[in-house]
């Protein structure tokens, strides 16, 4: 099936099988590899991107629902080279180890804030409960987002 | 703020922001499964629904004229690529039983997820679709998943060794088996007490991949895999599939964690090699997660039987430990030598005199177990840590107060126990002094008298645990008196470039810890450099061809200490060039600053840099010294590493639901110098919080049948962030003096302390309605029938 994407700001027409998931479209067919995936029951939330500006698991989409959305992915967060505020608070830390869980934790971190800008640590910890991780304990990632929220 | 403002004059020890970063955070680095390798061929598995059974039949042909399928084999199809079976490189005594293991099985399978048979095609989806065309008839046999049960051999799973039980390993301690039993009959108090380790799914965030590329000429093979152990992946894929060593390579791009189930060498490593080899093509292999859940190694599984004798001043005077051990279906790369490393730390941080230590291990039809973060280590701090609090109880005195007449004192230090091994320093009492300020220990216990009142619905409850762990894996003469087929060491080279740049070359092999940043600060401190002038390298074996990788927490206590050893080397020599061109005797010189100078006369002085192109040019060097500078080092630890700790727990738990919430956690480790606290901190708060979910959340649930009812991260509770606390850390320094760095590993530290600490504090809070034990993971429904059988057992 024909579909037409913009991704990262970049306007793609792809033909797609239907059953095609939107994270191996973005991966396999665009090449987007910071995307990763962690599980195979939309529970891990290392697939999160940006669809229209919210945070979505891009395997509980095909990637057909995605046409004529825009859609931004972990490589897409970054201005001309200089982290996003929220990368950079991940960053600043230690909000990561492994880095396998992190660009789904960063696009669903900064989908957290565009809807609860203050949050508290509370807030921050529900708000990440769709994303896993097995490295940090959670303690600084959840520092993360407080800092990059506070404009640290 | 950057939190590099408030670094030390030096960069060791300061928190320097992690290199490894930008490209984990924009998505630029690649992982395994995100290697672009265009014709390759997709493996996919055809595995064993059950649990035991005998393989009757295997009909490959639909699978074979699917569209997009290549080739399907069978496990007999592909018994001639195999030139020894898959590795156990821990035959823990010289009768250990060990059945032939090979990566498809060809005549009976022994747990669910046993592959018979394998599909290539020319997509993932493709070779996944035909894997469901596969037609294979079983004639089914009972599981075994009971360890009694297993130890009875009612039903044999390995017909050809005849019994389920692997091995009994003792630690045989001279004088000390007539004088145990002595003790007990003597002891005032004793407690004989049972604990379970259920099994854990490791659940490293990235599942394994695999690519196996032929070299375009010459017939090497690069092997790409998500592993902790690219060295012992390349020796051991050499000897099981009969290819010359020189022609494997093994490559780890970015590795998205391990916790000891990447410290393997699995099936699909071997046949994506073998396989690339017959088809002449690139194969590869992603796992997804619900065939991790099956197909990666299990941690823990364990019964525990501990008992302890103590005086009447509850000075502990022996200790007595029967381990019955699950194996798995198979032993896997280090299987059997799980429970020796946690062998010799039953007697915890404790000064007690008599040791007696067994484990009997068996086989079982299920996924093989193997290294989960601490290995051993967490499953002995939990016996003797909950042993201890079971006999405060029985003492009816505080259990904090306990553990204080027990510590090995600091001027005990280093402490030669009892099995023999050397403790290298520690102090247990400032730990805990400290965790309990942090804590508020007394405060606590000051609200417990006015909060567990009778009817209570909320109970407070506070829990300690104090360790010791031997990590920093390992001197090689220790091991070879422990039957471990390899040595020790770890290797290092550090080469200065002609325009004093440094490259590291380590053996180490991260996949989350941040090596090259700390290895950075370790070069950067020694030849007065930046941490930015310091390359590191890593994880590649024709870039790093020495090496034994990233576990037990050994990376820095023999990796980095091989880095700064080779550092001393290049400064030797880089001496010799300085004495050489400022014409004064080397024993003259002093080096501070990256500078070396003439003692009392600074003004003569040559920097690294000169001495770095001087050595590249060879214009004018002493005599008979070689050009270039750069110095290798192997490194063989004398001794473990020892760090410690005391973390302690406050929970609150609803009596009517059994839930247990968190209300504080409370962690001060001693990993003696740190190098990097930024760093040290982030493997406490994971290893912690790995631990708090053994100890709450997490178990593999078989069913009798042997089927994993919980195989995927929907039932699998690995924890999220709203079901965990905020942490609260501490450090005590004690400087390991065993090595020049007077550093300890961290890796597992957090994970060892943490279930014993949680699984304390539940019981502590529980045991004014009687409750004296909870199993882990202390879940609502476990908790709620530990109260309702105290409460039973108290009215009868």
């Amino acid at each position: 099936m024909k579909i037409r994407v913009t991704v990262n700001g970049t306007v793609h027409d792809s033909d797609v099988e239907p059953r095609t998931l939107l994270v191996h479209y973005v991966r396999d067919v665009l090449g987007l590899t910071g995307t990763n995936i962690g599980c195979d029951t939309s529970s891990c939330g290392a697939c999160s991107l940006h669809v229209n500006g919210e945070a979505v698991k891009s395997c509980t989409m095909l990637a057909v629902q995605a046409d004529g959305t825009d859609i931004t992915t972990i490589e897409g967060l970054a201005v001309d080279g200089e982290m996003h505020p929220m990368q950079q608070a991940f960053m600043q830390n230690h909000g990561l180890q492994c880095g396998y869980c992190t660009p789904g934790m960063v696009m669903a971190a900064t989908s957290l804030l565009k809807e609860n800008p203050h949050p508290t640590e509370q807030e921050v910890r529900l708000g990440l409960e769709g994303n896993l991780c097995r490295c940090t304990g959670y303690h600084n990632i959840v520092k993360s987002v407080l800092a990059c929220a506070a404009g640290e | 703020m950057t939190v590099t403002d408030d670094r030390p004059a030096g960069v060791l020890g300061s928190r320097l922001l992690r290199r490894e970063d930008p490209a984990l955070l924009t998505g630029e680095a690649k992982y395994t499964n995100d290697l672009h390798l265009p014709g390759a061929l997709h493996l996919a598995l055809v595995r064993s629904p059950h649990a035991h059974a005998r393989i009757v039949s295997i009909d490959l042909s639909a699978a074979k004229a699917a569209a997009g399928v290549v080739a399907a084999y069978t496990g007999a199809e592909l018994a001639g690529l195999w030139a020894a079976p898959m590795p156990c490189a821990w035959p823990v005594t010289a009768d250990m039983k060990n059945p032939a293991h090979f990566p498809v099985a060809t005549t009976k399978v022994a747990y669910v997820g046993d592959a018979v048979a394998v599909v290539l095609a020319t997509s993932e989806t493709a070779a996944r679709d035909a894997v469901e065309l596969v037609d294979v008839r079983y004639d089914k046999l009972p599981a075994v998943i009971d360890l009694e049960d297993a130890l009875s051999d009612r039903v044999v799973i390995h017909d050809e060794l005849g019994t389920n039980k692997s091995y009994k390993w003792d630690l045989k301690i001279e004088g000390h088996e007539g004088a145990i039993d002595q003790a007990f009959a003597a002891a005032a108090h004793t407690v004989k007490e049972r604990y379970v380790q259920q099994r854990l799914l490791p659940m490293a965030m990235e599942p394994r991949a695999v690519a196996a590329v032929p070299q375009p000429f010459g017939g090497d093979m690069t092997l790409y895999s998500a592993t902790q152990v690219p060295h012992i992946l390349k020796v051991m894929t050499a000897l099981t599939l009969g290819i010359p060593e020189h022609q494997m390579r093994v490559v780890c791009p970015a590795v998205g964690g391990g916790f000891g189930s990447k410290l393997n060498v699995y099936a699909e490593e071997l046949l994506c090699v073998a396989l690339a080899r017959k088809h002449k093509l690139p194969v590869r292999w992603n796992e997804e997660r619900g065939e991790n859940a099956h197909a990666t190694i299990h941690g823990r599984g364990q019964i525990q039987d501990m008992e302890l004798a103590a005086d009447a001043d509850g000075r502990i005077t022996a200790v007595r430990v029967r381990i019955l051990g699950d194996m798995g279906a198979y032993l896997q790369l280090v299987t059997p030598g799980i429970p020796l490393l946690g062998a010799f730390l039953y007697a915890g941080v404790y000064d007690i005199p008599l040791y007696d230590f067994s484990c009997t291990s068996v086989f079982t039809t299920m996924t093989p177990t193997d290294a989960y973060r601490g290995a051993g280590r967490p499953e002995a701090t939990y016996a003797i840590e909950r042993a201890v609090d079971a006999l405060a109880d029985k003492m009816g005195i505080d259990p904090m107060e306990l553990r204080k007449r027990n510590f090995i004192r600091k001027e005990q230090f280093p402490y030669t126990a009892m099995t023999g091994l050397v403790y290298d320093s520690g102090d247990h009492l400032a730990a805990a002094q400290m965790a309990a300020g942090l804590a508020d220990y007394d405060g606590v216990r000051a609200r417990q008298a006015t909060q567990n009142v009778p009817g209570a619905k909320k109970r407070l409850g506070i829990g300690q645990a104090s360790y010791f762990e031997m990590c920093g894996l390992a001197p090689s003469r220790v091991l070879a008196s422990l039957n471990y087929s390899a040595g020790g060491w770890e290797a290092a080279t550090v080469r200065v470039l002609p325009t004093n740049k440094i490259q590291v070359v380590t053996g180490t092999s991260p996949h989350g810890q941040g090596h090259e940043t700390s290895w950075s600060m370790i070069v950067a401190d020694k030849l007065g450099v930046s941490p930015d002038d310091v390359d590191v390298l890593h994880s590649d074996t024709a870039i790093a061809p020495l090496g034994l990788d990233t576990y037990g927490s050994r990376s820095l206590p023999v990796g980095g200490v091989a880095i700064a050893i080779a550092c001393d080397k290049v400064i030797d020599k880089a001496k010799k060039i300085a004495a050489h061109q400022l014409e004064a005797n080397e024993d003259d010189l002093e080096f501070a600053g990256g500078t070396f100078s003439v003692k009392g006369t600074p003004e003569r002085s040559m920097p690294l840099a000169a001495i770095a192109f001087e050595a590249f040019t060879a214009h004018n060097l002493p005599d008979g010294l070689e050009p270039n500078l750069e110095a290798h080092v192997t490194y063989d630890p004398p001794n473990f590493s020892w760090p410690f700790g005391t973390h302690i727990c406050t929970v609150e738990i609803d009596v009517e639901t059994g839930q247990v919430e968190v209300l504080q956690y409370v962690a001060v480790d001693d990993c003696g110098n740190q190098v990097n606290p930024l760093i040290v901190e982030g493997q406490v708060h994971g290893g912690v919080i790995q631990g708090l979910a053994q100890a709450l959340f997490e178990e593999a649930v078989y069913d009798t049948e042997g089927n994993l009812k919980n195989a995927s991260l929907a039932e699998y509770l690995v924890p999220a962030a709203s079901d965990v606390p905020g942490l609260t850390l501490g450090h005590t320094i004690t400087p390991s003096p065993t090595n020049q760095l007077g550093v300890k590993g961290i890796g597992e530290a957090g994970t060892i302390g943490a279930a014993p600490a949680v699984i304390n504090a539940v019981v502590d809070a529980l045991s004014g309605l009687g409750v004296t034990s909870v199993p882990m993971p202390a879940s609502p429904h476990n908790v709620w029938k530990a109260i309702q059988a105290a409460q039973n057992g108290a009215s009868k």
